[in-house]
């Protein structure tokens, strides 16, 4: 399919703020939400048409609900673990009707948008089949490390020792049992062209990685990390500041993995202990019990650890 | 000009498929199904289809990638079997309740424990109530035919509901028979071009698929979708109409087989009805006056119309190939509707009407047995009454 040249905006303040918003103002995402925040730095990054498609999930119930709709772009929910298969069949449908010249090639951009619950766990099936297949697609996972919809329970997304709903801190297990699964390292592994993780506090770092996502002629994906105060349990205003954290504590690195080449597009000057992480949530207070403290260290392990296996692939260590 | 080909029922769907050169496919393998997907793969490879060929990891991805493509405006189909269309059932529902003209074409399969690849008719029965159209079909000419008015069905204006034809497993879908082809450009004329109302690729007029309903309009769409549903009957006719006239053909909501002038009635779907009719005919010789009739659609149930066309008889058996488990005497799901249709337009007759499950997991059911059921039938006649609502044709007690 020929791709048409189009002129970009530029990714500055300036020029973004003349964009109108594709996801509107209205829906009803908590004040404070990261995913808002995420979505509409995604859809703002791209110029290209863009039909949009979404898990179940907070996202998805809180910006459709009928009579109303958030999107200013055509949007698809089908069900909790599909959204990759569905934006699959649309970008298929796209493909056959252009080649058959019952529809004007338009550059369509094709995103599809779930949480961890839907991402990580119960839609990994199809997330995996519709990267394998090749279609060009771009998905992007907001991840909260819970399932925020249904009311905070764990996923494979939850970090070790986090209290969610159904790994609460209780007398005998403290927290969430187990390691987060690395799913960005998955999708890589999957080897299509374009992986990458991001931060919405680094707004030009996101947006850069969804215009090399979509400008590539195949399957892209990105974790980005998305804070849920209500889960998280931290001040509403507080949420890039944590996210932050997240990002200098090399909690979650920013990086991507273009055509197998892992590159770190961000580095922390001094990366931080992970306590600057957890002391400013509710969902990790109880580690500070000295009871519990060893799973502090466990975190901080699994950080350093993963840290120094990124810093290696990205050529940076032997 | 059509032409004759020996096909097995799979070939025949593949066929069908091939000239309605729909815009999406996406569809898994399972046996019985695996046949009509390689078939059209073979056409993709060779490219005499337009089709974009979605080659899914799963059945529950195969719906979805459906559903996606025919809310995209696209002309879609796929095909499934057993296990299949229980992993899609969750997105089956969904295709219906937004309302997505897709195509399916269903090799009934039983449902496992314990896993079993030969035909009963489980699997499409367990989706009955999602909201589909279901067609079955007597042999690859039907399951052919079917395929073909499936797409006229679906997309019929006043209709917009989605279509699964059914054909039994191996005893249809790997029997070789001699089928009439029709000529593609006669197909591709009586199918028409399709125009979607909406479609998310219509990108300067974007619309919401699939928002959250709450209480104060959940009803009122699924109001929508019976309203749909109750002009299903019609458009069916409609559609057959124009097919049995281009194609020399004779589709309704059922076939009657020597049934004006019987007193006695089997009521069965798909390839037993074509055992039932020889055995019908070797009755007849006998002087027994019996008779057949092979629904062709189920859902929507054609009630009325049933019961319309058996309202004559002394006595009647229904022959379902499932047990709907823990209903009225763990019966066969046609058995109850029919009663239930008796019960709500039979003007207070009360005739007679006995139930056999038979053939599952694809236990062969002979004409022998079914001549026994008719034999059976002359005892309900003559006492006016049945002794055993349900009774297991061909099993070991």
């Amino acid at each position: 399919m020929a791709s048409q040249a189009v002129t970009q905006t530029r990714l500055t303040l300036r020029d973004l703020s003349k964009k109108a918003d594709r996801l509107t103002p209205g829906h009803r995402m908590c004040p404070g939400c990261a995913a808002p925040i995420v979505v509409k730095q995604v859809l703002l990054a791209i110029d290209e048409p863009v039909v949009v498609s979404c898990a179940t999930g907070c996202l998805e119930v809180a910006t459709t609900i009928f009579p109303q709709t958030a999107w200013a772009v055509p949007f698809i929910h089908s069900a909790f673990e599909n959204s990759a298969s569905t934006i699959a069949g649309v970008e298929a449908a796209y493909r056959s009707l252009v080649r058959q010249g019952k529809l004007e090639e338009r550059n369509i951009r094709f995103v599809a948008f779930g949480g961890d619950g839907g991402t990580y766990d119960i839609g990994l099936q199809a997330l995996s089949g519709a990267m394998e297949r090749g279609h060009r697609i771009l998905y992007v996972c907001y991840d909260n490390e819970a399932y925020m919809n249904t009311g905070i329970q764990r996923s494979s997304a939850t970090p070790l020792g986090a209290h969610t709903t159904t790994s609460p801190a209780g007398k005998v297990i403290p927290g969430k049992r187990g390691r987060r699964k690395d799913l960005t390292a998955i999708m890589a592994a999957h080897d299509i062209p374009y992986v990458a993780q991001a931060s919405p506090h680094n707004w030009r770092d996101l947006m850069q990685k969804v215009r090399k996502a979509v400008a590539v002629d195949g399957p892209s994906f990105i974790n980005v990390l998305a804070s849920c105060n209500r889960g998280w349990r931290h001040e509403m205003s507080d949420t890039l500041e944590i996210q932050r954290l997240a990002v200098e504590t090399c909690f979650w690195p920013l990086y991507e993995v273009e055509n197998g080449e892992w590159r770190i597009t961000y580095k922390p000057k001094e990366k931080l202990p992970i306590t600057e992480f957890l002391k400013v949530q509710g969902r990790f207070r109880h580690l500070f019990r000295p009871e519990n403290e060893h799973l502090i260290q466990e975190l901080q392990e699994e950080v350093d650890r993963r840290w120094q296996r990124l810093l290696w692939l990205a050529g940076e260590s032997k | 000009m059509s032409e004759f080909k020996a096909l097995d029922g799979n070939q025949a769907v593949a066929e069908a498929m091939r000239q309605i050169n729909p815009d999406v496919v996406a569809a898994y393998p399972i046996t019985p199904q695996t046949e009509t997907v390689q078939v059209f793969s073979e056409f993709v490879a060779d490219g005499l289809v337009d089709t974009e060929f979605v080659t899914v990891e799963s059945e529950h991805s195969a719906m979805s990638a459906c559903v996606g493509a025919a809310a995209a405006g696209a002309r879609v189909m796929t095909a499934t079997s057993s296990a299949g269309l229980a992993f899609m059932w969750e997105v089956t529902y969904i295709a219906a309740s937004l309302r997505l003209p897709i195509v399916m074409m269903v090799a009934n399969r039983a449902l496992s424990a314990p896993i079993n690849i030969h035909c009963d008719h489980s699997d499409s029965m367990g989706a009955r109530d999602n909201g589909w159209i279901q067609l079955f079909s007597e042999n690859p000419q039907e399951a052919y035919d079917n395929m073909i008015q499936a797409v006229r069905i679906a997309e019929h204006p006043d209709l917009l509901v989605p279509v699964m034809v059914m054909q039994d497993g191996f005893i249809t879908s790997h029997a070789m028979e001699r089928v009439e082809v029709y000529d593609d450009d006669a197909v591709k004329d009586f199918i028409g071009t399709y125009k979607p109302r909406y479609s998310l690729l219509d990108v300067d007029n974007p619309k919401t698929f699939g928002p959250l309903d709450f209480y104060d309009y959940y009803f009122e769409h699924k109001r929508q979708q019976v309203e749909a549903l109750n002009h299903a009957k019609e458009a069916i006719l409609e559609v057959a109409a124009d097919f049995n006239r281009r194609f020399n053909r004779n589709y309704g909501l059922f076939e009657a087989y020597r049934l004006d002038d019987a007193e006695l009635g089997i009521v069965v779907l798909s390839s037993t009805a074509g055992t039932t009719k020889v055995v019908v005919d070797e009755l007849r010789a006998k002087g027994v006056k019996a008779g057949l009739l092979k629904p062709r659609v189920f859902r929507p149930f054609p009630a009325e119309e049933l019961v319309q066309a058996l309202s004559h008889l002394r006595a009647i058996a229904v022959l379902d190939r499932s047990v709907a488990f823990g209903s009225m005497h763990n019966a066969g799901p046609l058995f109850l509707e029919l009663l239930a249709a008796f019960y709500a337009f039979g003007d207070g007759k009360r005739i007679p009407i006995a139930n056999y499950v038979f053939g599952l997991g694809g236990r062969d059911i002979t004409p022998a047995q079914i001549e026994s059921v008719y034999m059976d039938l002359q005892r309900i006649a003559a006492l006016g009454g049945v002794r055993q609502l349900v009774t297991y044709l061909g099993v070991r007690e």
